[in-house]
């Protein structure tokens, strides 16, 4: 498995921290999902004054790494600036980096995206940027300073699974040697062991288990998942082709009357 | 004989004081304030009776000891509306409906012309939603007010003086009872109090939505309270404009006329609540600490006052005791 910034991870599911019906349940789903990253988001508001901290100790108390996101944030500064109070909060350098384009689909605004990767990696982050499946931007994040990409499967929240196949197909086979992880859109296992399967190397996801109705079980699916997505890109898998070849061999049968 | 002191005067203290004066008990009230008002959160609280659409987010023991709630509080404070709820969600949010339906019970689903009867006002604007018929809301601060009317009829008056450690002491401090329950937590809730007498309402609505669902409910009189955020936030000073502009679009969204609106109040508080977001009771000495009530004061509060004096007068253990 590739490393992440230096860190090897036990398992490939980042699981996000937003949204659970209660801290106890977020806490056991996080057990049963066996996820090795947690995502948190800082607001400002609560960033500056240090009222979050109830929240912030039971996030520690999973024993996992801590991925600070920049959600919510719509302009550089604002990205750069919850960076710091991340940093200062959590004791590390990694930041998930987000700068939100647009309302509606909170699509990445990928231009905001590399010139707040550039600050923060010259500020000594190590920059998880939050992107499309877009090539050149991409190229120029790495040329920014970050040695992560995460493409979006589909817009956050969304539950859509992976809205471009041949894009992440492609950002793969161009980028071999980058760690690679589908964040956002992720609604069902079956998406995520895709994500997988498709040779990436983590998947980050939050509403589809924060929001199920039994989120604890729906941990543990994905756990299955990536786990079964992770074997299978392992197993080098068959490629698919038009003619039927039967698994029984045929010699020996009459097979031409 | 039942003698003790409870440190609070939210709706945790007075509803336990209420519950052991009922059962003839002596209690003695102390809270940093003489009176109720807006030190406690409650003060915020929506006063909505809805244990089966907390049932979306909440833990079972909210949805089946809720139920108690709406007796309780017409036996004691009376002013208790049955009128039900109703959950709406507008065009490209019906999936939540369904969602919503799926995951609580007790739900009727209707359609425009029952909402029309329902709701004369939000006929026009939606075609399906659920309904609650068993569900009830009531006026937070005129029922704190009268539990503690009732309460002075007694003889009982709130002191500010610290209390002397009797033989029991009942900490209903809520969130400033961190001090000794360390895994309390503070959730942030911001909530508006508007004035628009051009809509009229008979019962609470719940608007879904993924990412801001809001409740407005009548107070009587053109007023609403409309909330409420949850924050992960122990701060309880001040309104973001974000939260302001979504809960304020959001209102707009259920009816065009909440943009005429005056606003009367701003309130920000944050709920004390514990890991599972469930209430406690916990005999620690002499003192018995019931918290947690978390957004659920004016639901849970009934159950947490009996199983309260339940412990007191019969030593009865409860399943909110979670420690000695």
């Amino acid at each position: 498995m590739k490393q992440f910034y230096g860190v090897t991870l036990k398992t490939p599911l980042m699981l996000g921290t937003a949204q659970y019906p209660s801290p106890a349940i977020l806490a056991d789903a996080f057990k049963t999902s066996c996820a090795s990253v947690a995502t948190v988001s800082l607001r400002r508001e609560s960033g500056r004054d240090k009222s979050g901290q109830g929240f912030w100790s039971i996030i520690r108390n999973l024993d996992v790494h801590i991925l600070p996101n920049t959600a919510g944030c719509y302009t550089v500064k604002e990205a750069v600036t919850t960076a710091h109070m991340a940093r200062e909060i959590f004791d590390t350098k990694w930041i998930k980096l987000e700068v939100i384009g647009h309302t509606d689909t909170l699509q990445p605004n990928v231009f905001g995206l590399v010139e707040a990767a550039k600050i923060l990696t010259q500020d000594g982050f190590e920059v998880f940027p939050y992107t499309t499946e877009d090539l050149v931007v991409a190229d120029k994040l790495l040329d920014a300073g970050c040695q992560v990409l995460m493409p979006w499967g589909a817009p956050i929240g969304s539950g859509q699974g992976l809205n471009n196949l041949q894009g992440l197909r492609s950002l793969r086979a161009h980028f071999p040697d980058i760690p690679l992880v589908v964040d956002a859109g992720i609604g069902l296992p079956s998406h995520a062991a895709h994500a997988m399967e498709l040779g990436y190397d983590a998947v980050l996801l939050n509403t589809a288990v924060a929001k199920a109705g039994n989120p604890v079980e729906m941990a543990h699916a994905m756990a299955l998942a990536v786990e079964a997505g992770q074997a299978a890109a392992i197993a080098d898998p068959m490629e698919p082709r038009d003619m039927a070849a039967p698994s029984t061999p045929v010699i020996g049968k009459a097979f031409l009357t | 004989m039942i003698d003790v002191s409870i440190i609070g005067a939210g709706v945790a203290g007075l509803c336990i004081a209420t519950e052991i004066a009922e059962r003839g008990g002596t209690v003695r009230l102390y809270d940093r304030k003489p009176s109720i008002g807006a030190h406690a959160c409650s003060w915020w609280a929506g006063g909505m009776l809805a244990p089966f659409c907390e049932g979306m987010n909440a833990e079972e023991p909210v949805v089946r000891l809720g139920q108690q709630a709406a007796d309780w509080w017409d036996k004691t404070a009376g002013g208790v509306n049955r009128n039900g709820s109703l959950v709406l969600a507008l065009g490209r949010d019906r999936s939540e409906l369904s969602q919503f339906a799926r995951r609580t019970t007790g739900m009727d689903v209707v359609d425009g012309k029952q909402i029309a009867v329902l709701e004369p006002d939000l006929g026009n604007h939606f075609n399906t939603g659920l309904f609650c018929a068993s569900e009830a809301h009531l006026d937070p601060r005129n029922a704190l007010a009268t539990l503690l009317i009732k309460l002075q009829a007694k003889g009982v008056t709130v002191k500010t003086t610290p209390p002397t450690m009797g033989p029991k002491m009942i900490d209903c401090r809520g969130l400033s009872a961190r001090d000794a329950l360390t895994d309390l937590r503070g959730v942030k809730g911001e909530m508006l109090v508007l004035k628009c007498p051009d809509v009229i309402l008979s019962r609470p609505i719940r608007l879904l939505h993924p990412r801001i669902p809001i409740y407005i409910v009548p107070r009587g009189d053109g007023v609403f309270m409309l909330g409420a955020t949850m924050i992960e936030a122990t701060e309880r000073g001040r309104i973001t404009a974000r939260s302001m502009l979504e809960l304020l679009t959001a209102a707009y969204a259920l009816h065009p006329a909440f943009g005429e609106a005056e606003v009367l109040e701003i309130g920000v508080d944050a709920r004390p609540a514990f890991p599972d977001n469930l209430p406690r009771i916990r005999k620690r000495g002499n003192v018995i600490y019931a918290n947690g009530l978390y957004r659920h004061g004016f639901l849970l509060a009934p159950a947490l006052a009996r199983m309260t004096a339940d412990y007191l007068f019969d030593g009865k253990r409860s399943e909110m005791m979670d420690e000695d």
